[in-house]
């Protein structure tokens, strides 16, 4: 653990914008620079993964760091930044941590197999009920950012998960492989190393899009169903 | 089957099942006792039915001590398999901001009310087992009574139990409705599910507390 | 010259993909799995490109800068996608959007290219739906369309304000079904740093893995480089903080020319500037032009009480406020094209009616579109149309609907609330129209390096459409190249594996090792960003939104002695082998500093005004944009000769036979 003093913040920067200042300043005496994931800095790409005075994304609701204002903060505050923390997130640098096993997760399942070619039918041959629809996007703007890993006191990836098996078993278009696309997913999950979901709900509060624990519920019912059936 | 067991998902719902099935124990066990508060009369007919029927005694009673010894032992093997998934701790983690502390902290209340029922064994069930199962004493349909409130009489003992009674509380608080989210269920029924929670932990450990002072006050 | 051949296939135009598609070469199945091809980027183009040539059979190697390929800027989109699908029965087609998007891009695109994108658009949308793509539906279960600047019927389709999102997650999905099957190997956290050509044909790659900084060699049959935009030029821009230009530049310095650098796209709605430490600029999306009215107070003396915060917007009666968009361009009103709003919007804050502190914004207010709903819905409700406080509140809640995360951003950014107050706003740099020249089948100067998406040029002429982006993305790589790049491998099926043994990649590692040394030995006195914040401040003042042969003059002078101070004074901490960042941006800086040049020396070729690029020489009586068809319809492609500087023009020459070139009106 290092101490950084830093000057000159406005309220108005953001939480990386001060990341930058420090950094700049340190690259200035050839110094190399703290190093953090950053990229879309609008709060979509996912990028961003510190833990900020004990939060995941710091003490803001539904932003991710890089929304994250100095506003936030006092003048003279002392600062806590971690890396997310959790086995299956080890560090790379710094605040830099490995998050392919979310990748891996996807692999397993996270597709519905349908050929590129283009010659699927209309878009508008199934009609989907508006509140799956919605419900369906709601699951999908998840930002596989980690914010849910890191802040479970089990490190349990079971919020990201769940939204990514919900995201596809709302849509028709998902169901053909529902059942193998759960249990595939959670198995992957479950190898990686994550721990057990024990319904804190601290997930649901630190997701920057904030998904819901609705997620989580519907698919333990579909893992159950789809172990019953299989 | 190993990967039945290997699962997350499956031992969360496990967990669940156990869990609710000593809740509905629990309740069962609540309106017999509170009956003592009423009357010693059938007090003593309920506990003599209970002690002394062969379904409850060989096939239930079984059931239970499982249902017990999994849902302890399932849950200090999630406890470690969650605190090893994170090696490396937090130097700073604010669990307070985002979850509360009954959910966070299960392991710890569970824990007391594990010593608990090694209290409470020893106070009732092995003593009761014994008279039935080694000594071979004979049957007495009045005693129950009597064994009750004599074992109220010690203070420290009353304060133990009020003081698990009020951990066990805390354990139901997120336990009971948490079981409903691990099996799947979340939906516009929940909010009822949280308040029906909210009055049995808080109503089913405060009457057993009740029990044991009111038998300590009259004793 | 020769090289430039864009290969558009003979035949009227409505056929002439059908034709093209059913005349080259294919590879059959058995040997496709004997042919690799290498992917550069992640994004919507690159994403649908990587899935689709492993699902025909290739071996598709991918490589992202990012830590997972579902992170590339395309991510950010906000609005929609465009698609002919006529749904809504207003009068689109094929044709329309063709024309639309011909007209929009100033008559400075390619035909053909564009009526086969307007062709395959309607394939997307049925190939996402199939994805699962979680398209916003009405409460019948059908797909929900808005409208977009520049058009006249409403064939955008949208997923609230993250359309971006959910389509990126669509091809990202597509390339884990390949992944997992093993036909995609990708790499994360790799950085291609420069291209290897072998007999003059692309053969692979040398890249940078950003964890260890290990320079690694790949080879393949062709390349594919979809490395999206280089708004970055810019320094501030809506781009990510890794986007850059530098796949597109090192295959540029190898043989790829560069076509029209200077046809960068300015967003109207973007939040202003706040301060010298911004990092990047965030975009409100377009889509907000559908409700809300843009305006600046009609007198200098109101506009300056705003800037100093004596007088709030809110409390400027209507008369007293100049809703320029509506009075300048009556038949398309708010919604006219980027270009022309951008345009407005800086005339008016140069001018001196900006509203924020540094005078360089302007409202765009969402209260008579809160009225407007609120009232409907009352009615629809059978409530009182007069009630104002129930009609702002049901207003308020149909606002929230449909733009909720993008009112909350602006909300978390600026600290004012939307509802409440009008939104500022102001341009800024967001897309670049320009790229790597490529012809009909995508295939760049260089043979078998092909160019797709953002990072091509051939689409969207001098200005983009809103919504046609994420369009061409995936029209490009779904439906376009995994066709056309069969004509290219289909001699390649006799060749073999590509040995990375050979003096080709030894002279191309070698280079870029080199490169990384005296980067990191330079040990200078400024660091990276401070080039490249001092080039954006250059490139923004002299090839911003307006543009002049002096100020273009200078910029060249500007950023070649910039460039000269970089490589004397640059300093670069850390080390070659280890995790770097200020590395890779010093790698990716040098690159803008060259591009930046060849872009100024095209903005002062190019003495027309046509789209994004504003020359102020070329203007009509009224301040509107004044083209010259008759010298300046053509596309600039740029070959490198040694210095951006001594770039050769070589110019296709543009040819309209579906469309009558006219002057652009949005009046």
């Amino acid at each position: 653990m290092v101490t950084y003093d830093i000057d000159n913040i406005s309220p108005d920067m953001s939480f990386l914008e001060m990341m930058d200042v420090l950094n700049e300043e340190l690259a200035s005496k050839g110094v190399d620079p703290v190093a953090f994931d950053h990229d879309c800095r609008e709060g979509i790409c996912g990028s961003c993964s510190m833990f900020i005075n004990g939060e995941a994304h710091g003490p803001d609701r539904l932003v991710t760091t890089c929304q994250l204002h100095m506003r936030k903060f006092k003048d003279g505050d002392t600062i806590f930044i971690e890396p997310f923390r959790a086995n299956t997130f080890p560090v790379i640098k710094d605040l830099v941590v490995d998050r392919s096993s979310f990748d891996r997760i996807q692999h397993a399942g996270g597709f519905i197999s349908v050929n590129t070619s283009g010659n699927t039918q209309d878009a508008n041959a199934i009609p989907i009920e508006k509140s799956n629809a919605d419900k369906a996007f709601d699951a999908a703007t998840c930002i596989g950012c980690g914010a849910c890993v890191a802040t479970c006191k089990n490190s349990s990836a079971m919020l990201f998960v769940s939204a990514k098996v919900s995201q596809f078993s709302l849509l028709p278009q998902g169901q053909v492989e529902a059942n193998e696309r759960v249990l595939n997913m959670v198995k992957q999950m479950d190898d990686e190393g994550f721990g057990n979901c024990t319904n804190t709900g601290a997930c649901e509060v630190e997701c920057p899009k904030g998904i819901s624990l609705e997620n989580i519920a519907r698919m333990n019912r579909d893992y159950l169903k789809a172990k019953v059936s299989s | 089957m190993s990967s039945v067991i290997q699962s997350s998902i499956i031992k969360k719902f496990a967990m669940a099942l156990s869990g609710l099935f000593l809740i509905v124990f629990l309740l069962q066990h609540f309106i017999i006792n509170i009956t003592s508060v009423f009357s010693e009369e059938i007090f003593n007919q309920f506990s003599h039915f209970m002690g002394t029927n062969f379904v409850v005694q060989f096939i239930a009673q079984p059931i239970l001590i499982f249902g017990v010894i999994f849902h302890f032992v399932m849950g200090f093997v999630l406890d470690l398999k969650n605190r090893g998934s994170r090696n490396v701790k937090y130097v700073k983690y604010k669990g307070s901001s985002n979850a509360s502390w009954m959910s966070r902290n299960m392991i710890i209340s569970g824990l007391v009310v594990l010593s608990f029922l090694g209290l409470h064994f020893y106070d009732f069930w092995i003593p009761e087992m014994k008279y039935k199962y080694v000594e071979f004493l004979p049957d007495d349909p009045n005693r129950y009574y009597t064994e009750l409130t004599h074992k109220f009489e010690d203070l420290t003992k009353v304060v133990i139990y009020v003081v698990s009674f009020g951990f066990l509380s805390l354990h139901l608080l997120h336990g009971f409705s948490s079981s409903f989210q691990s099996m799947g269920v979340n939906n516009k029924y929940s909010p009822i599910i949280k308040i029906v929670t909210t009055i049995y932990s808080i109503g089913i450990p405060f009457g057993f507390s009740f029990i044991a002072i009111f038998h300590y006050l009259n004793h | 010259m020769s090289k430039l051949n864009s290969k558009i296939p003979k035949g009227p135009i409505s056929e002439k993909w059908t034709n093209h598609k059913n005349n080259i070469r294919l590879v059959s199945p058995a040997n496709k799995r004997q042919i690799d091809v290498i992917v550069v980027g992640t994004g919507l183009a690159g994403g649908s490109a990587s899935a689709t040539l492993a699902e025909l059979g290739y071996n598709v190697k991918s490589f992202c800068f990012q830590d997972s390929p579902r992170r590339a800027h395309s991510i950010a989109a906000q609005g929609g996608i465009n698609a002919a699908k006529n749904y809504q029965g207003d009068g689109d087609s094929v044709h329309r959007l063709f024309y639309d998007t011909v007209k929009g891009g100033d008559y400075r695109s390619r035909e053909a290219n564009v009526y086969r994108l307007a062709e395959v658009s309607a394939n997307i949308i049925d190939q996402c739906v199939a994805q699962g793509v979680p398209f916003a539906r009405d409460y019948g279960g059908l797909l929900d369309n808005r409208s977009f600047g520049g058009v006249l019927v409403s064939r955008t389709f949208y997923a609230k304000g993250q359309t971006g999102q959910q389509l990126l997650l669509g091809a990202y999905s597509a390339m884990n079904r390949q992944i997992a099957r093993g036909k995609i190997q990708m790499f994360n956290r790799h950085e291609m740093m420069d291209i290897v050509l072998v007999d003059g044909k692309a053969r692979g790659i040398i890249t940078r893995n950003l964890i260890d900084g290990k320079i690694e060699r790949h080879s393949a049959h062709a390349v594919v480089i979809a490395s999206g935009g280089y708004g970055n030029l810019f320094y501030l821009s809506t781009n990510a903080m890794g986007s850059n230009v530098s796949a597109s530049w090192k295959i540029h310095k190898k043989g790829a020319y560069f076509a029209n650098p200077c046809f960068t796209q300015i967003h109207p709605t973007c939040i202003p500037v706040s301060g010298d430490h911004q990092s990047k600029l965030t975009l409100m999306s377009e889509s907000l032009r559908n409700d809300g009215r843009i305006w600046v107070p009609k007198s200098k003396s109101d506009a300056a009480a705003i800037r100093d915060g004596k007088l709030k917007p809110t409390d400027l009666s209507e008369e007293k406020r100049d809703y320029y968009l509506e009075r300048r361009y009556p038949a398309f009103g708010n919604l006219v094209p980027r270009d022309v709003a951008s345009r407005a919007a800086k005339e008016r804050c140069d001018a001196g009616y900006g509203v924020n502190k540094t005078g360089e914004a302007v409202f765009l207010d969402f209260a008579s579109a809160i009225i407007r709903y609120g009232k409907e819905k009352a009615h629809v409700k059978g409530l009182n149309e007069n009630d104002e406080n129930l009609v702002q509140e049901l207003g308020k809640e149909i606002i929230k609907a449909k733009y909720g995360n993008l009112f909350q951003m602006y909300e978390k950014i600026v600290d004012q609330n939307p509802y409440e107050t009008p939104m500022m706003i102001y341009p800024a740099v967001h897309y670049t129209m320009g790229g790597v020249w490529v012809d009909y089948n995508l295939m760049t100067t260089i043979p078998g390096c092909f160019a797709i998406g953002e990072a091509n040029f051939s689409d969207h002429g001098a200005n983009r459409l809103g919504a046609s982006a994420l369009m061409q993305g995936l029209a490009d790589g779904y439906f376009v190249l995994p066709y056309t790049i069969g004509d290219y491998l289909a001699d390649d099926i006799r060749t073999g594996p590509i040995s990375t043994d050979s003096k080709e990649f030894d002279e191309a590692e070698k280079a870029v090792k080199d490169k990384i040394d005296s980067l990191i030995n330079n040990k200078g006195s400024k660091t990276v960003d401070y080039f490249h914040k001092k080039l954006g401040k250059i490139i923004w003042n002299k090839c911003g939104m307006s543009r002049n042969e002096k100020g273009l003059k200078e910029a060249i002078n500007e950023i070649k002695s910039l460039r000269k101070d970089f490589y004397k004074n640059v300093l670069v901490p850390g080390t070659a082998n280890s995790f770097n960042e200020s590395l890779a941006k010093a790698t990716r800086v040098s690159d803008f500093l060259e591009l930046g040049e060849l872009f100024a020396k095209d903005a002062l070729e190019r003495s027309e005004s046509c789209g994004g690029h504003f020359r102020e020489e070329s203007q009509s009586k009224e301040g509107e944009a004044l083209r010259d068809d008759k010298n300046f319809t053509f596309v600039s492609a740029w070959e490198y000769n040694g210095e951006p500087s001594n770039a050769l023009l070589h110019k296709e020459d543009l040819k309209y036979e579906n469309i009558e070139l006219k002057t652009r009106s949005y009046k």
